[in-house]
């Protein structure tokens, strides 16, 4: 049994751990407000781009003389996993399912005979795929030193990863990272790169179709747009990443602040019971002295 | 009087503008070129420059650095890679601007060329007086 002063050092180091997790929920839910403006800024110019890319891709998409970023090199022998996750932890499961998710993806791939290759983006992934794909991973690339994802970031990114396509290193490459639904919600998501993933509208109406003049020909657009949508697509993942990261640490901290609530309240109730037990032992030996005279 | 026509200037950081103005210029991969309300669809690639809007009697101009204009019957979008108004730009990188586009200008070899390095001269020009203007007052 703990003695009281035990007890009194164990409850003021857990109150102490409380106000850490306390002030890490406070910081968690500023920096998701300002991450979450961020996401949603991004995303006029990733609906706008994706609008213009589904029509003209759509009529490409089936063309001989399609871009190869659009149409795939041909074969799917060789695929790159992008895994974007977060450069710190203590937020819950966040980095955690990406990475799972990524490494099911991988083992799936290499069960059925394909080479993996592996970009991944922030620590936190590195750490954790690195203990079983040690050897696959080409690259990592970090954003500890950068405080505010730009744009400039992504297009780095994303000229590598182009990079890659254009010399044959890789035939497919698919971007994972954790879509933010909301604070306690987080799902994580595959998204194919290359080649570019063309939704075609089935209800279109052959009549909603505008004809449009092209400057200075569909095929140079095209061309142009393809390599901007893939810094696009990582750049919202990236701002989806970053919400989703701080989400899930404020209401992982939200949940330690409640933990060491209620072990707070335990570990008092305990001591008062001791020090009570201490006290009627101090008076039966006062009142039985007593007696004794 | 032409009708106003809805024009969106989109960076992938934010929304940089959107309004209903008279016209708008934009450096088109082919030239500048200036659309007004009810021009017909269009599919742009544009060159680094200057999108100038007009409305009413007042201008502005935004720095693109790239990107394509959409033209549609429901208006104009700019999707920018970089897309800065005077404001985003210090004196500094104003003036860096400068040398930068009047070494463009040497270079240049065409009439083409010249027309660009210098249309991108005349705008970096035009921001360093508004900087100017405007920096004095805010203090």
């Amino acid at each position: 049994m703990a003695s009281l002063k035990d007890l009194k050092t164990r409850i003021d180091s857990v109150k102490s751990t409380q106000k850490i997790t306390k002030a890490m929920q406070m910081v968690a839910s500023a920096k998701l407000r300002k991450a979450q403006e961020a996401a949603e800024s991004s995303r006029p110019y990733a609906v706008r781009m994706g609008k213009v890319l589904n029509g003209l891709g759509a009529a490409y998409a089936t063309r001989d003389d399609a871009p190869k970023l659009l149409s795939g090199s041909g074969s799917d022998q060789t695929h790159l996993l992008v895994v974007a996750t977060a450069e710190r932890g203590l937020c819950g499961g966040f980095n955690s399912s990406i990475a799972r998710f990524a490494r099911d993806h991988a083992n799936d791939l290499l069960a059925r005979g394909k080479n993996v290759k592996i970009i991944t983006i922030g620590k936190k992934g590195n750490d954790n795929l690195r203990r079983s794909f040690k050897d696959n991973i080409i690259e990592h690339i970090s954003l500890r030193e950068i405080k505010k994802v730009g744009y400039a970031d992504a297009l780095t990114i994303g000229e590598k990863v182009i990079g890659l396509f254009e010399s044959g290193e890789i035939d497919v490459a698919t971007l994972f990272f954790s879509q933010f639904k909301s604070v306690i919600s987080q799902i994580p998501t595959a998204h194919q790169l290359i080649p570019a993933k063309v939704e075609v509208d089935e209800n279109a109406n052959s009549d909603d179709v505008i004809s449009y003049d092209y400057e200075p020909d569909e095929a140079t657009i095209l061309a142009d747009l393809l390599p901007r949508n893939i810094s696009v697509q990582i750049f919202s993942a990236l701002l989806e990443n970053g919400a989703g990261e701080m989400g899930a640490k404020m209401s992982a901290m939200d949940n330690a602040s409640r933990n060491a609530g209620d072990m707070i309240n335990r570990l008092t109730l305990n001591y008062n019971r001791q020090r009570q037990a201490q006290i009627t032992k101090e008076l039966i030996e006062i009142i039985s002295g007593a007696e004794a005279l | 009087m032409a009708e106003a026509i809805k024009v969106e200037i989109v960076s992938p950081e934010s929304l940089v503008f959107s309004q209903d103005v008279n016209s708008v210029t934009v450096p088109g991969s082919e030239g500048y070129f200036t659309i007004m309300g009810e021009h017909a669809p269009l599919m742009s690639i544009l060159k680094p420059g200057f999108v100038t809007v007009v409305q009413d009697k007042d201008d502005s101009s935004f720095y693109v650095g790239g990107g394509f204009v959409d033209v549609s019957p429901d208006g104009v979008s700019i999707l920018a890679e970089i897309a800065k108004t005077s404001a985003d730009f210090s004196v500094e990188q104003i003036e860096q601007e400068i040398e930068n586009a009047k070494k463009q200008l040497q270079l240049s070899k065409n009439d083409e060329d010249t027309g660009v390095a210098q249309a991108v001269l005349d705008g970096f020009n035009n921001f360093a007086d508004e900087v100017k203007n405007m920096k004095p007052s805010g203090f």
